[in-house]
């Protein structure tokens, strides 16, 4: 089967993965000139489904529990199992038992249980939430080198697509456009991350700062950098990140250690989160059409599921017309 | 019924529209509050790009009232800026005056209120000014042109409820012509019910809702809970009192003979 796959960032990508693995012919089309840039490159790159169960639907949890086991097996080495810490500064304590009632598969420890974790937070943190289960990978490295082995698969790329035409005619054409899918419905939401790189803190996890305000969350990547991030503005504007904005998360990275006041900013960056109203992803299909989008903010976390029902549906084994729909209420 | 500016408003609930896990689930709560006024701020959720106006259509296709207000603004000239531009973005000559004094406390900058509030009624908005329970400001803000009022009961999102009943009451007495909303602090439905009990005349309140653990059905406490408050006060209530009295009729004494 021919299948063409319209948008390289994280779904066009994890379903070619899918497609290829059960024997697809897979041409994947981008019009931007290389992965770099796109809403996933932006990402956080959490595992975290019961951490963002704070405020998503159960269907986030049950679609999104395996995906540290799908990135696992088609990148060994990426993915890295060190749970989730969410902490609050003192002020907020109330915060942490919300964000308690409202999620599950957590542990509450206490201040010496923190530092075990992570010693560079000694004394900061009276007690936290620890979600052992969760893990996170560098969305970066993660589509570049799902790309590179994509293409060793014998995965067709071509970039600048604007004045490609498919080769031949394809059997099945899939958008995972994001925010380039002109549909009614579908809406971007504004988020700004910033990159700082220092060597004065270490951190071994995705660190949640809980804030009546501003929650933020800090993770860590190699080469001494952490990412922060990131808002979340109903809007669809692309237009640098605001002073406010900065100033927030790095206020947040500070409250959690004040050695990210010297920390070098290299660099901000904003990226628009496609979204339905009830912010859960839809495969639809039309004919010979496929269409994946509204993955919001869970695109590393749901696209490995929404991956392989849109490779079900294309290859044959699934009839259903909408098969995400059972994750709607 | 409640008139706001000249606007019949059938309910007495109005409902932010931040926070909410998804939008969808916002829609649905407003619906189940039956709020007929939904506040939108206008700088970070509406502003600029293609599909900004998705967010808006949603709320448009509720048939609801919307408020736009100036959430976030710290200056006069800010306020007065964006409250210019929602009237452009919403059609509409209503706006929600904040006007912010405290980073922390988010407490309302009562003075900066007062110029911006003078400033906007010349220019023929119907100003809903976001204020404090003080009295002699809230006369001001009547003087610079409000027709209605927007005291909190505590600072915004800390749902602790009528700090001041005291003042709460004294401004309702000393304004017994001025419909006045409870703007901020609310954080459960018996709140709600307290303030209205106490002759407000509705409610506003985002926070409570948005981020309860469901926040449908939470709406629809919040109606009910204001509807029932209101009732309450147009059916006059007993006065507290220090005698214990007897509620059991005394039909007649039982004869053991």
């Amino acid at each position: 089967m021919k299948v063409l796959i319209r948008g390289a960032g994280v779904a066009g990508l994890t379903l070619a993965h899918e497609l290829a693995t059960r024997g697809a012919e897979v041409t994947v089309v981008e019009k931007r000139r290389q992965i770099a840039g796109n809403a996933s490159w932006h990402a956080g790159g959490m595992l975290a489904p019961w951490c963002e169960r704070e405020s998503a639907e159960e269907a986030v949890l049950s679609l999104g529990r395996d995906a540290a086991d799908w990135w696992n097996a088609a990148l060994p080495g990426h993915v890295m199992r060190n749970g989730t810490l969410v902490v609050a500064p003192a002020r907020d304590a109330a915060e942490l038992d919300r964000f308690g009632r409202r999620t599950s598969a957590f542990r509450q420890i206490d201040a010496e249980a923190v530092t075990a974790l992570e010693p560079d937070l000694e004394g900061r943190f009276g007690r936290a939430l620890f979600f052992a289960q969760e893990a996170h990978l560098d969305p970066r490295k993660v589509l570049l080198g799902l790309k590179e082995k994509l293409v060793q698969m014998g995965v067709r790329f071509e970039f600048g697509f604007g004045a490609v035409q498919a080769p031949g005619s394809p059997g099945i054409e899939v958008d995972c456009t994001g925010m380039a899918d002109t549909r009614p419905g579908l809406r971007g939401v504004r988020g700004e991350m910033l990159i700082l790189r220092t060597t004065e803190v270490s951190l071994a996890r995705p660190v949640r700062l809980l804030h009546p305000r501003i929650p933020v969350y800090v993770i860590p990547r190699s080469g001494n950098l952490f990412m922060v991030g990131a808002t979340m503005i109903e809007n669809d504007a692309t237009r640098p990140i605001t002073t406010r904005s900065v100033m927030e998360l790095l206020n947040a990275a500070y409250a959690l250690h004040p050695a990210f006041g010297e920390a070098k900013l290299v660099e901000t960056g904003v990226g628009v989160r496609p979204a339905f109203a009830d912010n859960l992803p839809r495969v639809e299909r039309d004919g010979n059409t496929i269409r994946i989008n509204g993955l919001y903010r869970h695109g590393f976390l749901l696209a490995p599921a929404i991956a392989r029902q849109a490779a079900g549906l294309i290859l044959g084994h699934e009839t259903k017309k909408e098969l995400a729909d059972e994750a709607h209420r | 019924m409640l008139e706001l500016y000249g606007q019949q408003v059938s309910s007495r609930l109005l409902l932010g529209t931040a926070l909410y896990p998804s939008p969808a689930i916002m829609a649905e709560a407003i619906k189940a509050s039956g709020a007929d006024i939904v506040t939108v701020s206008l700088r970070r959720e509406t502003s600029g790009g293609k599909t900004g106006g998705q967010f808006w259509s949603l709320i448009q296709s509720l048939g609801v009232r919307v408020l736009p207000n100036t959430a976030g603004c710290h200056s006069i000239k800010e306020a007065v800026t964006t409250a210019r531009m929602a009237r452009e973005v919403f059609g509409t000559n209503w706006i929600k005056l904040e006007v912010i004094g405290n980073h922390d406390t988010l407490q309302p900058d009562v003075f900066g209120l007062v110029d911006a509030a003078k400033i906007l009624a010349a220019e023929g908005f119907e100003v809903f000014p976001y204020t404090t329970d003080d009295l002699v400001v809230a006369g001001r803000l009547v003087d610079a042109g409000c027709k209605v009022l927007m005291p909190w009961c505590a600072p915004i999102g800390s749902a602790r409820g009528p700090q001041n009943p005291d003042a709460l009451r004294s401004l309702r007495g000393h304004f017994p012509d001025v419909p006045l909303i409870v703007d901020a602090g609310i954080g459960r439905p018996s709140h709600a019910a307290t303030v209205m009990e106490l002759g407000y005349d509705a409610v506003l309140l985002n926070t409570a809702v948005a981020k309860a653990g469901d926040p449908v059905a939470m709406a629809a406490a919040f109606g009910k809970a204001v509807r029932a408050g209101r009732q309450a006060f147009g059916a006059g209530l007993l006065e507290p009192r220090d005698m214990a009295v007897p509620s059991t009729p005394v039909i007649g004494m039982a004869a053991f003979s």
